[in-house]
């Protein structure tokens, strides 16, 4: 499960623009993971995404895995 | 982690030979020469500034992301240990910056209030506005030239059209503004600095007042009608948030545009595939806005000073110490990028430090992107036979304690 950490991002939009089908910002400009894509749709750019992340606002953690 | 600490640690330049940083470039779209050693030193390594003082420099690229994410360095302008690169700027270290000179939890509230006005979405609904304000221009150009001066004629005036569109400031003060901002950043004196700190603040005191009775529609607005009413922001932080937003906001997309068109000039053979697939919504172009962005690294000498001790790299860096990023250097290391010194879109230039890392990442980026995407596109598409009207050696750019750029651009077609 893809999550964002709302409390650390700082809105550069990295995520956003790294993988547009997974993530999305709202209209605070927070970054938020697209409803239905949770679980990253096998795109690879997630990977990309977390990479991307100035403030490592993004966590990855294996279906089932509690928060 | 090994206790002793060392004297003399392996990576530190000798004492009997100070580097001095920052250095001008040689050529406007490499690194300074005077760099090569540093390099070697990686991934930091001491230099001297201006005043005589030792500082750490940061080259190598994991180090610097691992730091520039650090909050135990500071970038807090107004901290006694922070580093400052030119006679000038000590002379004014005393005034407080917003965002960018500012730690969180103050950092956090500021940026806050502005993000969504910078999210990827906003700036894709600024494009048409973008490509109309680049078309006029060129129009313009087309009219009256060739020749043209590319930087007064195009590539200053791109950004600073559309920050003052997103702001909410009348472009009718450009020269005005753009003046202030030159002087802020380049002096040449410090009381240049001081004195065109003074006229902005004054400029923008005056803007709020005219936006409390007649409110318009831009950032600034939303933020006297909304932050500043609600007294969420005081009038002196919303002063000097709109500085550092309008400076930034045109002054570094300026220098990309302008080194940019020159940088592509003088490699024709990347130029030519370039305009094979510049159409908009190729993703050829994206790619080289963003190798361009890592090969000119125009902000060269991030800022900052470690508020508690910090080991890095086999070293320590002491409480106090000032630290100072070569984006340039990083975003040219050989561990990070294959063929750094290569002008190459075909590799994966993604996650190059250009725009800084950790929570003062740039907040206009995508902003600046998008800019930097349609005035090049366009400049190269309605004029395929751009060329410099000078030798390239003799046109002049920018000195290396500010943002680096041309100029002067003298183009014909």
């Amino acid at each position: 499960m893809i999550h964002v950490d709302r409390d650390r991002c700082v809105g550069a939009g990295m995520c956003a623009l790294t993988a547009p089908a997974v993530f999305t910002q709202d209209d605070d400009g927070f970054s938020e993971v697209i409803p239905g894509r949770e679980d990253g749709g096998g795109d690879p750019m997630v990977k990309e995404a977390l990479r991307a992340c100035p403030v490592q606002a993004i966590t990855l953690a294996a279906a089932g895995d509690q928060p | 982690m090994p206790e002793s600490i060392q004297t003399h640690p392996r990576n530190t330049v000798p004492d009997a030979n100070p580097i001095p940083f920052p250095q001008d470039r040689s050529c406007p779209y490499h690194p300074p020469t005077g760099y090569a050693p540093l390099r070697e030193a990686a991934p930091l390594t001491r230099v001297t500034l201006f005043d005589g003082r030792r500082v750490w420099l940061v080259t190598g690229y994991a180090a610097a992301r691992e730091l520039l994410a650090d909050q135990r360095l500071s970038t807090d302008r107004e901290h006694e240990g922070f580093p400052v690169q030119s006679e000038r700027l000590a002379q004014v270290r005393n005034r407080g910056v917003a965002l960018l000179g500012v730690d969180d939890p103050k950092h956090n509230i500021q940026r806050r209030m502005l993000i969504p006005s910078f999210s990827v979405k906003r700036i894709a609904a600024l494009r048409p506005r973008i490509q109309e304000t680049v078309d006029r221009l060129l129009d313009a150009m087309v009219d009256q030239g060739p020749p043209a001066e590319l930087v007064n004629a195009f590539a200053l005036p791109v950004p600073s059209m559309v920050i003052c569109a997103l702001l909410g400031v009348p472009y009718a003060d450009h020269e005005f503004f753009e003046e202030q901002s030159r002087r802020l950043l380049r002096g040449p004196g410090a009381e240049d600095i001081q004195d065109a700190r003074d006229e902005l603040d004054a400029y923008f005191h005056r803007l709020i007042d005219h936006k409390r009775r007649e409110p318009g529609d831009g950032l600034l607005d939303e933020l006297v009608h909304q932050r500043l009413a609600s007294g969420a922001v005081d009038r002196e932080e919303l002063v000097s948030l709109a500085t550092i937003l309008l400076v930034a906001g045109h002054e570094t997309t300026a220098n990309m545009i302008s080194l940019g068109t020159f940088t592509l000039l003088q490699h024709p053979d990347r130029l030519a595939e370039l305009r094979t697939g510049m159409g908009e919504g190729q993703p050829l172009m994206a790619a080289a806005v963003e190798e361009l962005l890592r090969y000119l690294s125009i902000a060269d000498g991030l800022m900052r000073v470690a508020k508690e001790d910090i080991e890095v790299g086999g070293e320590t860096v002491r409480a106090g110490d000032g630290v100072v990023f070569s984006t340039s250097l990083v975003n040219r290391d050989g561990t990070a990028y294959e063929a750094p010194e290569e002008l190459d879109w075909h590799r994966s230039t993604r996650h190059h430090l250009a725009f800084g890392f950790g929570i003062h990442q740039c907040l206009g980026q995508n902003l600046a992107r998008a800019e930097i995407e349609i005035a090049l596109r366009s400049l190269f598409e309605r004029l395929p036979r751009l060329r410099l009207a000078m030798p390239a050696e003799d046109i002049p750019f920018k000195p290396g304690d500010t943002i680096q750029g041309m100029l002067e651009l003298p183009v014909t077609w």
